[in-house]
């Protein structure tokens, strides 16, 4: 009978501990904020606004437009590389190669992979490349628009909490990133893509973001 | 008596000497192969990947033994100033060009002492004076 007692006590201590795990991780939330005061019914309430992803448009290895609006309701990663890189992007994407494959039978989950050198990378050279690797479908785009419009929205969106996180100076677009952003675009983590541990860490965090409940989500 | 001892020393001496020399075969080995494990983490593992396995259809693998072995002589001038064109590995076609890797010709006969040892690889050292030969013969 002790001894039933003692098992029910282990077996409860356990659950109570994974429960707690799966239950109380929630992802930082990286980026700059402001808050906001609006008066409802008289009260006057703070909001906290968290940076996003802004507006852009590029187009994918398939020739198609992709916007902002493309990863609407999606959960996505994104990354900076070149088709022609003969150092870390062959790391990198083999190690997303395992994110493409984990996820690439769930609807709300996209890699955004965006060339840094447009004027080798074209459709047809990122389209070659896509094939290569063996990613088909439209989970994993690779992405070409002008160096401008990347650069920039790398520096001052996407790496921003790379900076925050990281004491090495500048080189960030080409270092081998991995970001992730919610379903409202807000940056929820940034790993190393040439390190697997980093990238399993990242799938596992992909996992808790779809899980994470809607009304965490709604701002 | 005295004949027996000597005759045991003379044997006890051939045996040492065989062995010295069966060691300096096998300290070169070791040496070649472990520099060679370092060369080939800086310069050769992001593409081609730890276990040799390249990736995809981008990057060829180091695991087919029969093309490493029939193109030994050439293996020198493949890593040192690149490889383009088509190439069928393990029965897969490759047609992406592998960029010049500037080593000398030390670190070549490292670092090939190292993949023709690993993956499979059976090709024993493959030394300096091996690869300054064949590096003569680059097309």
């Amino acid at each position: 009978m002790k001894k039933l007692a003692l098992a029910a006590c282990v077996v409860t201590i356990w659950s109570a501990c994974k429960f707690n795990s799966n239950d109380k991780k929630i992802l930082p939330i990286y980026g700059s904020r402001k808050t906001a005061t609006r008066v409802v019914n008289g009260k006057t309430e703070t909001d906290t606004i968290y940076q996003t992803i802004p507006k852009f448009k590029f187009v994918n290895q398939y020739g198609d437009s992709i916007t902002n609006k493309s990863l609407d309701g999606d959960i996505y990663v994104a990354d900076f590389f070149f088709t022609s890189c003969p150092s870390i992007c062959p790391v990198m994407h083999r190690n997303m190669l395992k994110v493409y494959n984990t996820f690439k039978n769930v609807g709300d989950f996209k890699i955004l992979s965006h060339t840094i050198d447009p004027k080798h990378d074209s459709v047809p050279v990122l389209k070659r490349y896509a094939d290569k690797l063996g990613v088909t479908g439209n989970t994993w785009w690779f992405l070409q628009g002008k160096k401008d419009s990347t650069y920039k929205i790398a520096q001052n969106n996407y790496l921003v909490a790379v900076s925050q996180d990281s004491t090495a100076a500048g080189g960030y677009v080409h270092a081998g990133y991995f970001i992730l952003v919610d379903k409202q675009k807000r940056i929820r983590g940034t790993y190393d893509g040439t390190d697997p541990k980093q990238v399993d860490q990242m799938i596992a965090d992909i996992k808790t973001l779809q899980a994470e409940p809607d009304e965490n989500i709604a701002q | 008596m005295k004949l027996t001892a000597a005759f045991i020393s003379i044997f006890l001496l051939a045996v040492i000497l065989l062995a010295s020399c069966e060691n300096d075969q096998s300290i070169e080995f070791k040496r070649y192969y472990s520099s060679g494990a370092l060369v080939y983490q800086t310069r050769c593992q992001n593409c081609h990947d730890a276990n040799g396995g390249g990736l995809a259809a981008l990057i060829p693998p180091l695991t087919d033994t029969a093309y490493l072995k029939n193109n030994r002589s050439r293996l020198a001038c493949y890593v040192k100033f690149g490889l383009k064109g088509k190439l069928s590995i393990n029965g897969r076609e490759f047609d992406d060009e592998m960029q010049a890797n500037d080593l000398t010709p030390q670190q070549l006969a490292q670092v090939l002492t190292y993949i023709g040892n690993t993956f499979g690889n059976k090709l024993g050292t493959v030394n300096e004076q091996e690869v300054a030969a064949d590096l003569q013969h680059c097309q």
